[in-house]
């Protein structure tokens, strides 16, 4: 047990230590914000140039009125569109657009005619399109002689609100399963990223202590069990410290750029709706429905099972990669073949994953949230949805003797893989390796 | 008393017979010597003695005790193959590898220390296994071994890669080792090193036991009855009578007796004849010649 613990601590502390670790932690959520600003401004980009459009409507449909924008300036021409052709240099123009007669009120196709030197930019495009819609519209509701406000009634908008059947269970907010979905991949994807980036981490540490002869030293002094449990134990709590870094530091780097940017939110509501109108408050609302139904959730149960199907899948997929960094000599991509069959299931499990959120309850989802290879990624991503508690346990008590039993077979596996030199590994032959004796 | 005692010992892998009913013992406080060709079983038999595995059949007993994982601490064992954590700083790593054979912290320190200033290298402390040359990363290997002061020391051809100074310097601690009392097993090729170092010897082929024993008797087991006689003069006629002549030069003769031929016989002989002697020994095989005869003897009936 002392000695586990030693090989704990060289293993977390020689990878902590590293310069490159420490890089890598501390700039990964730098990267992150620097991404998500890039990707913000170029999205805020606008064409700095303003343009300014004649529209030429000879039979008035647009009443003289049409709003202008910051970069959008229309002007009403009386002159017709052969005269401003042939003066185009000098009317300062960017472009002519002829409003067409509308002859018959059924219409509902509207073709439009825009002159101009230069091809629109399709935002634009789209932009003065919607404008011309809604002022057809207008048009066409006063030679209907509709009354406008009672237009306005027929639109109506539909929320579904859960209720339970019991009337004792506790009420859930709209916005609860949204809020699931999104904790839930969150979730999952965390779990892949996990197995896959400590999971190979262990692989590789194995592949480096069989190819530089250090195992054979090191075994003389402690079991291979102990060594392999050192390693996976130790490249854990590396993965748990930068969880941990990240946890803290992506918060207050959001918090930051939040407040040098004055990103605020409406803000980025009024430049996410510049086209649909979407209401203010009604944003609003749905982000207060959204703490509320994050405050909602059972943390104190999906805190400790989160952290419980992390370390059943770690254990399960380190172990793994474990035997087969052990098998694999000196020749890297001749055992990265060894590797497929741990990669697939990992990979599968995030598809699975992704229709869980959308289907929590489906046969697909409920059964990948039980099987051990799939469960660690998928049923983190079902608890935000409160699944039944019999799949809860079903699972925790298959993912833990799963777990266990893999452990087992990778020290079986990999004690004697450790010191197997010059062979070329093959599935079958692994599992001989099962059944030798020690 | 024997440190060491094999008992019956046998390892298969899968179909191939690695170590075969091996027994032997091991003298306490004597350099051993583990001879065989590559593919022996030496590797495999260091491996069941260092307990990274275990034997099919059969017992090893330490100082008495059937061996156990407590032993490992008595131990050190130096692989052929030599391997440390390259990115370790040297401290560091040596204090791991003690704190590993189960030393405290304090002691792990102090004895890291302790060899620090025997070999003179204060000043590598702070630097990484990567940048020491391949001879010095093998002192710091050979310290690592005997860093917990181990009864049982067991060196996998300890010399190779090593230049003749290096050599020498390791030499002078197994010498030192030996005085203190430590049981040593030397496993290598290099017979020349064997007969200097060794006092008892195993040779193994083909997993099986093929000779042991003391040096000495070994060599007397195996001697042929070969005589070099230095002279002045001339030989006698009669000397093909007495004596089968191997090779025969200006001034030196190397002849091969019978085995009921006192060697008396042929000095008197050849001074009653006249020849004035200047000098007489026996030529006793070695090692080297007696390995390939043994390896070659055990090969053949196969």
């Amino acid at each position: 047990m002392d000695k586990l613990w030693l090989i704990i601590k060289r293993e977390y502390l020689t990878r902590v230590k590293k310069r490159s670790f420490i890089l890598a932690t501390l700039l990964t959520p730098f990267a992150f914000a620097l991404f998500f600003i890039v990707i913000g401004f170029i999205f805020s980009y606008e064409s700095g140039e303003t343009l300014r459009i004649a529209i030429v409507d000879k039979e008035d449909i647009f009443k003289k009125r049409i709003a202008d924008e910051n970069n959008l300036i229309f002007k009403f021409e009386n002159r017709d569109l052969e005269t401003l052709r042939n003066d185009f240099e000098n009317t300062g123009y960017n472009g002519i657009i002829v409003i067409p007669s509308l002859k018959n009120i059924t219409y509902k196709n509207y073709t439009v005619a825009y002159y101009a030197d230069n091809q629109l930019g399709l935002d634009v495009r789209s932009n003065i399109e919607r404008k011309i819609s809604n002022k057809i519209r207008d048009y066409k509701i006063e030679e209907l002689k509709l009354d406008k406000d009672e237009l306005e009634y027929l639109k109506t908008s539909v929320t579904l609100n859960p209720e339970p059947i019991n009337p004792l269970d506790e009420d859930k907010s709209p916005a609860a399963s949204w809020v699931a979905a999104a904790i839930g991949g969150i979730m999952g994807f965390m779990m892949y990223m996990t197995v896959f980036i400590y999971g190979m981490m262990v692989m590789r540490s194995v592949m480096e202590e069989k190819t530089s002869r250090i195992v054979e030293v090191i075994i003389s002094s402690v079991r291979p069990f102990q060594l392999m449990m050192g390693k996976i134990i130790g490249v854990g709590a590396v993965g748990l410290t930068q969880f941990a870094i990240w946890g803290v530091l992506i918060p207050v780097l959001y918090l930051l750029v939040m407040l040098i940017f004055g990103f605020d939110p409406e803000q980025m509501n009024a430049t996410a709706s510049t086209g649909q109108e979407v209401d203010v408050e009604e944003i609003e609302g749905m982000l207060a429905q959204g703490r509320a139904a994050i405050s909602n959730m059972n943390w104190w149960l999906i805190v400790p099972l989160f952290i419980f199907y992390f370390l059943g899948g770690y254990f399960l997929y380190s172990s793994l990669f474990a035997a087969v960094g052990s098998a694999m000599g000196d020749d890297l991509g001749e055992g990265q073949a060894l590797t497929i069959p741990i990669t697939i299931p990992v990979i599968m499990a995030l598809y699975i994953m992704m229709v869980a959120i959308r289907a929590p309850q489906s046969n697909l989802a409920v059964w990948a949230s039980i099987f051990p290879l799939f469960s660690p990624i998928v049923m983190p991503a079902r608890l935000a949805f409160d699944p039944p508690l019999w799949e809860i346990l079903l699972s925790m008590v298959v993912l833990a003797g799963t777990s266990i039993f893999f452990v087992w077979l990778a020290a079986r596996i990999y004690r004697v893989g450790i010191l197997m030199y010059g062979k070329k590994v093959s599935f079958k032959e692994l599992g001989k390796w099962i059944f030798y004796k020690d | 008393m024997n440190v060491l005692k094999i008992e019956n010992v046998t390892k298969t892998y899968d179909k191939n017979v690695a170590v075969d009913n091996v027994s032997f013992e091991m003298p306490e406080g004597s350099i051993f010597g583990l001879l065989g060709p590559n593919g022996a079983g030496k590797t495999s038999l260091i491996r069941i003695i260092t307990t990274i595995t275990g034997a099919d059949q059969g017992t090893v007993y330490l100082n008495g005790e059937k061996l156990n994982s407590s032993h490992r601490e008595q131990i050190g064992y130096m692989p052929e193959e030599r391997g440390l954590y390259k990115k370790m700083k040297i401290g560091e790593h040596l204090i791991y590898l003690a704190r590993l054979k189960g030393l405290s912290k304090s002691e792990a320190m102090e004895a890291t220390k302790h060899w620090f200033v025997k070999f003179n290298i204060e000043d590598w402390w702070g630097k990484r296994v990567e940048e020491l040359s391949k001879g010095m990363q093998q002192k710091i290997q050979f310290i690592a071994t005997i860093i917990h002061k181990p009864k049982l020391l067991i060196l996998d051809e300890p010399f190779s890669g090593l230049d003749p100074i290096n050599t020498n310097l390791i030499k002078d601690e197994i010498d030192e080792l030996h005085h203190n009392g430590t049981s040593i097993i030397f496993s290598t090729h290099r017979m020349e090193q064997v007969e200097e170092i060794c006092e008892y010897i195993v040779l193994l082929n083909e997993g099986r036991n093929v000779l042991e024993g003391k040096v000495k008797d070994i060599k007397n087991q195996f001697k042929e009855n070969i005589y070099k006689i230095e002279f002045d003069g001339d030989l006698p006629s009669n000397i093909h009578e007495m004596a089968e002549i191997v090779k025969q030069k200006e001034k030196s003769i190397t002849v091969k007796l019978e085995q009921e031929v006192d060697s008396n016989e042929l000095l008197k002989n050849l001074i009653e004849h006249g020849v004035h002697i200047t000098s007489f020994h026996e030529i006793l095989p070695s090692l080297n010649e007696i390995f390939i005869k043994q390896v070659e003897e055990t090969l053949k009936p196969s």
